[in-house]
């Protein structure tokens, strides 16, 4: 059994074992998407959705390898993935991060917002301004604003309810 | 009690259509509901959560399935006694009394006064409208052949229409699109066939000689005798429970009861919640309970490992909720409903180890610990039958085609073995490509390439996939070749 399934989140050693992380160059480069997507699952909607074929996948049960050279970030996959398991990161900026995150949760994102980061486990490791918010069939797509060392780190975000 | 509210106003995916307002009575006490809601989604959302007790009269039961299939709110509904107010609409002004012991048999009512009767004949008949029986419906539907609906619930989908996430599976499969859109979509679609004939809170009860399918209707009451050339049967399945010191407590529920109230009706479950097993309908549903605004206190799983798909456990982690591993429930704790719940780490035969016991304050406990095909009309009508726990339990013994022992009779979807709402799509379309073959329907050759099609893609691709080999090997334990068939009708096998 592999180690994330007996822990119910994955740690980005072993997403870099598998070989699902991209470059430190290329995410320095501009946006990527990462799918954290570990399990042979029957599922391709990532690949078909994809206006770049950047995601390479031959049967429906394949890994999504997300190709970085055909990948531009353009983040379509991630409010659609069923897994919510896509991630935009994009270290292109100095000094920070950005990350694009989907989330299906009350109260709504709204640009300018100051939200919680949190980690894999769930745990608020930071708070980071939401820069860019866009929705496809009632989930957003939320790009948020994390401390550049935390890259790897911030896959949620919370609303503190006012 | 009555009064606080459970109604959910705003959920972050689904908008909740409810009907005119109405008044109804429970013990003579006055219940606002809305059109479109069953008796016990209404009084849930006032606040009642008991709605029957044990025979003896000491034990309160609360809802459980939520979906007309165990007996734990059988009510006394307009003088009719063993209603499941589950599956029954509000109406103004109905008077529903809990029922305490045995009820009177209601000597006034049905037995005095005729019930209308109807004989219906049909080219194919379809029990169960879930994904199986939808898109059977629709394809034979297409094909222009005489169809027969019967569904149990007050309106057509099965459980996709409390499925509020997005399939999986390839696009031409429904995948990417939320569950209860999919029910939608065929729902309007077969709705809108003339040679569709839909009959709602029908209980097709037996399978008779010549063919003949007997179904009760409530609502109004109506006896319908069905004379199909076909039949495919896509009964689905119930939830199972779990021994447990008071494991009948109100607020201990199905999992899929839960979704049935907070999916479906807009109703919050309750407040904190503790949920037992990772198969992906546990975590599925946790996801959707903090979507409901509902706080989950952690979800315990028997296993070293989740039972569901990775992808479903990190959605609902990255939120905070605690995974108990090694762990289950050994206790619930309440008067009258839960108000406590007890988990403890089991050693390697399953044995809770002492002093690692955990107790949560939580008024909510869901069970998602694995389903039960509903057999009982393919046992009844003599179909062989296997036991498979691999399918979660027994299920008949059928062909590639889907086609049981008993000539005629189809299975798919659940009832076929548990395993998913995309496996019951395909599974139920192979049966309706058969069914129309064998009418004589349609364009043969074309028919046959759109069978060759699903098949290939159900066994030689989808069922590959590593995560879903256990089921995979219990259908591969009930499927047989038509020679094999032949041999088990003929009893040679
Ligand atoms: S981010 Fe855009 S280009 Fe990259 S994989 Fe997703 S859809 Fe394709
Ligand atoms: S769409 Fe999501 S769940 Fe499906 S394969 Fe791609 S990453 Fe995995």
């Amino acid at each position: 059994m592999e180690d994330y399934k007996a822990r119910g989140y994955i740690t980005p050693e072993e997403l870099a074992g598998k070989g699902l992380l991209p470059s430190i160059e290329r995410l320095e480069k501009g946006p990527i998407a990462i799918a954290e997507c570990p399990e042979e699952i029957p599922c391709n909607i990532c690949k078909n959705v994809c206006p770049f074929n950047a995601i390479r996948m031959d049967r429906i049960y394949d890994i999504p390898r997300i190709d970085p050279d055909k990948c531009i970030g353009c983040g379509v996959c991630v409010p659609q993935c069923p897994g919510l398991a896509i991630f935009i990161v994009d270290l292109s900026k100095p000094g920070k991060a950005l990350i694009t995150l989907p989330y299906e949760f009350l109260p709504p994102p709204r640009k300018g917002l100051i939200v919680k980061l949190l980690d894999r486990t769930g745990r608020v490791i930071g708070e980071g301004r939401i820069v860019k918010v866009w929705s496809y069939d009632k989930t957003w797509a939320v790009t948020v604003e994390a401390p550049r060392d935390k890259y790897m780190e911030v896959r949620a975000l919370w609303i503190p309810e006012k | 009690m009555p009064g606080s509210s459970y109604r959910i106003v705003e959920h972050p995916v689904i908008s909740f259509k409810r009907g005119r307002r109405v008044v109804f009575y429970y013990n003579d006490r006055p219940v606002e509901a809305y059109i479109g809601e069953t008796i016990l989604a209404a009084l849930y959302a006032a606040g009642y959560r008991v709605f029957s007790y044990s025979l003896d009269g000491k034990r309160p039961r609360g809802a459980f399935c939520m979906i007309g299939k165990c007996g734990s709110c059988l009510s006394i509904v307009d003088g009719v006694p063993n209603t499941r107010i589950c599956i029954e609409p509000v109406r103004e002004g109905v008077r529903v009394y809990r029922q305490e012991g045995l009820p009177t048999a209601p000597l006034s009512k049905n037995v005095v006064e005729p019930v209308e009767w109807e004989e219906a004949e049909a080219d194919a008949l379809i029990i169960g409208g879930g994904p199986a029986g939808l898109i059977a419906a629709k394809t034979l539907g297409e094909l222009g052949l005489d169809v027969v609906v019967v569904d149990d619930q007050p309106r057509l989908g099965g459980q996709l229409v409390k499925q509020t996430h997005r399939f999986f599976g390839s696009r031409e499969y429904w995948g990417g699109i939320r569950g209860y859109v999919i029910a939608e979509k065929l729902a309007r679609e077969i709705m809108g066939m003339k040679n569709v004939r839909v009959i709602l809170q029908g209980y097709a009860y037996g399978i008779y000689s010549d063919n003949r399918v007997g179904v009760a209707v409530r609502n109004p009451l109506k006896h319908v005798i069905v004379k199909p050339k076909m039949i495919l049967a896509g009964t689905g399945a119930c939830e199972k429970t779990l021994w447990f010191e008071n494991n009948d407590l109100p607020g201990i529920m199905g999992a899929g009861g839960a979704q049935t109230l907070m999916n479906e009706y807009g109703v919050r479950p309750g407040d904190e919640a503790l949920v037992i097993g990772s198969g992906n309908v546990g975590l599925i549903v946790t996801y959707q309970l903090l979507q409901a605004g509902v706080r989950v206190k952690g979800l315990a799983e028997i296993m070293d490992h989740i039972g569901g798909w990775f992808v479903h456990a990190a959605k609902i982690r990255r939120l905070g909720v605690e995974f108990y591993f090694k762990h289950t429930i050994i206790k619930a704790i309440g008067s009258d409903r839960v108000e406590k719940a007890v988990i403890a780490e089991m050693d390697e035969n399953y044995q809770p180890i002492p002093g690692s016991e955990k107790v949560f304050d939580v008024d909510l406990v869901l069970l998602a610990v694995g389903l039960q095909p509903n057999y009982s009309l393919f046992s009844q009508a003599g179909a062989a039958m296997k036991y498979v726990p691999e399918l979660g339990g027994l299920v008949p013994v059928r062909t590639w085609f889907m086609e049981t022992s008993i000539p005629g009779l189809y299975v798919a979807g659940d009832s076929s073995g548990v395993e998913e709402a995309t496996t019951a799509f395909i599974e139920g379309e192979i049966a309706a490509l058969s069914i129309a073959l064998r009418l004589g329907a349609g364009n043969r050759g074309v028919l046959i390439e759109k069978r060759r099609k699903l098949l290939d893609y159900l066994w030689k691709e989808y069922r590959q996939s590593p995560v879903v080999s256990r089921a995979r090997m219990g259908k591969l334990k009930v499927t047989v070749s038509e020679e094999e068939m032949e041999k088990i009708r003929r009893g040679e096998a």
